[in-house]
């Protein structure tokens, strides 16, 4: 077990609560739960024109989901829809390895394959958003 | 150091303390369980009731040595009375299958908020394919099971299935106020066991209960072994719940006619070395001295809910007395989430804890939270198990709240 999945830049990116919230009038919703523990995450967005122009999430969860969840508004807002359409691709590909600069600080949680869940579940909401999205067309 | 670490091969050799305080999932196995496990595995392997040979004679004749050590275990008056299932789970499935046919349309089994998973959702199962409902005892703010409220929920209650103790609050049920509402209603009780049979024999005929059901791991045995004991009558109206080798009495191509129990429920190959081990776990269990074992629990217990009172911003849920419980105890630190409070008692204490729902989401429910703490003893915790998890608790807090 890696001492290091506690340190102060995983606690400081849990604390920044950076996109915490819930939006207004969003275009799309999705709720995801993690069965393991009973957290969950509800992530709204604000879409125009092909980009996130607005996120925000509402997070039930440890200091690593919402470290994540962080992660998630800091790179997903602002973007266009396709980028953000990859990340949940990305950070499962970085916990298994591949380097990322964006996800650096999560990789003490490489070592900690029970606590996997904890960092894709606000990707797998933002996912969970973006096929619904696409479905409405 | 407990001098009872000398019965579990998991204390011989470590590089750093074992604060094992996660008992209420699975126990440390016991020596006499694991060499049981092994001279079969090597000695007597081979398949039980079919082979001639001397090999599969001795093979037979320890499972059947392990059924009579549930047998004596639970005080049950025949061995056949005992069926050996892969766990808790499956006992608790069976026994929902046995009972099932009795459910008219409209009955109520008549559970409880405390129960795990494994004692709810197979009679919401039963009660669905049966037309029946589920109705739930509510709990106290200490945890436990209130009795208070039975008569009113006696109406058309066919089934009572309720945990014997709880693996969230450690609450030991009174067994005879649910017996007597038996007795007035009419209605079958069904105990699951899961967590008290870690504590010490029991007695199903002085319980009076009609199921129970309990797994191996969680009292010092192998995984993949349990046991559901059920009155030899309820067990011999039923019909069998799996189909295959060992539970047939003669097979035609259209029907088959099954055997009596305990057989009729064991179909297929048994898991042979985990019974036989089970057995011997069962056997050392029998030996111990529970008096000394309860008291050396509970002043445990009460270490841990005095330091955990102690501690700012910890909340106990359920009773924080030492009376009528094991020594499970759920809690949480404020502003701190249950898995990372585990996480770092493991990294930097060597305490091992289980944080999260505990398989029972409607009592998380009842208790307005998602996720606790829960640290649970075993007769070869002791104290400086206790005080690592209270001074590593402090460190979290400091570190995290």
């Amino acid at each position: 077990m890696n001492d290091a999945l506690y340190d102060q830049a995983i606690i400081a990116e849990a604390r920044s609560k950076t996109g915490a919230g819930r939006l207004e009038a969003p275009t799309v919703t999705a709720e995801c739960d993690n069965p393991l523990c009973g957290d969950r995450i509800t992530v709204d967005l604000a879409v125009q024109d092909g980009a996130i122009s607005d996120l925000a999430h509402k997070t039930r969860g440890c200091l690593l989901t919402q470290a994540s969840a962080s992660l998630l508004a800091r790179y997903a807002k602002g973007g266009d829809v396709a980028a953000a359409g990859e990340l949940r691709a990305a950070i499962e590909a970085f916990l298994k390895g591949q380097e990322d600069e964006r996800f650096a600080i999560l990789t003490p949680v490489r070592n900690a394959k029970s606590r996997w869940d904890c960092v894709t579940l606000p990707f797998q909401a933002l996912a969970d958003a973006l096929a619904d999205l696409e479905k409405r067309g | 150091m407990n001098p009872i670490r000398q019965d579990f091969p998991a204390f011989d050799q470590l590089d750093r303390p074992l604060h094992f305080l996660d008992n209420a999932a699975t126990s440390q196995i016991c020596r006499p369980a694991l060499d049981a496990l092994i001279r079969f595995e090597t000695a007597d392997r081979s398949n039980v009731k079919r082979g001639v040979y001397a090999r599969a004679e001795r093979a037979s004749m320890a499972f059947d040595d392990a059924r009579k050590a549930a047998m004596e275990f639970l005080n049950a008056s025949l061995p056949e009375e005992v069926v050996f299932t892969s766990g808790a789970t499956l006992g608790l499935n069976t026994a929902a299958h046995i009972l099932q046919d009795r459910l008219q349309p409209d009955d109520v089994i008549l559970v409880s908020l405390l129960e795990h998973h494994s004692n709810l959702v197979p009679w919401q199962l039963a009660a669905e394919r049966r037309g029946a409902s589920l109705r739930a005892i509510p709990v106290t703010d200490g945890g436990r099971l209130d009795l208070e409220r039975l008569d009113e929920l006696a109406d058309r209650v066919k089934i009572v299935a309720v945990t014997h103790a709880s693996n969230v609050t450690g609450a030991i049920t009174d067994v005879a106020r649910l017996r007597s509402f038996c007795d007035a209603t009419g209605a079958l009780l069904v105990l699951d066991g899961a967590q008290r049979a870690a504590h010490g024999p029991i007695d199903v005929q002085a319980l009076g209960c009609d199921l129970y059901a309990f797994s191996g791991h969680k009292c010092f045995g192998p995984t993949g072994i349990g046991v559901l004991w059920g009155r030899y009558d309820l067990l011999d109206a039923a019909p069998p719940f799996l189909g295959g080798g060992e539970m047939i009495r003669r097979v035609n191509l259209e029907r088959s006619t099954f055997a009596p129990p305990p057989h009729r429920y064991e179909a297929g190959t048994p898991p042979i070395g985990g019974a036989i081990a089970l057995g011997a776990a069962l056997d050392w269990s029998m030996a111990q001295d529970w008096d000394q074992l309860g008291t050396q629990e509970r002043e445990l217990a009460g270490r841990m809910l005095d330091g955990l009172a102690a501690l700012p911003g910890c909340r106990i849920y359920g009773d924080t007395g030492t009376q009528q419980r094991i020594g499970v105890v759920s809690f949480e630190l404020e502003d701190v989430h249950a898995h990372d409070v585990c996480q770092l008692l493991d990294s930097d204490h060597g305490v091992m804890l289980r944080g999260g729902h505990h398989c029972a989401q409607p009592l998380m429910e009842r208790f307005d939270t998602v996720a606790t703490v829960r640290a649970s003893l075993a007769p070869y915790n002791d104290s400086a198990d206790v005080d690592a998890l209270l001074n590593g608790l402090e460190a979290v807090r400091r570190k995290l709240a």
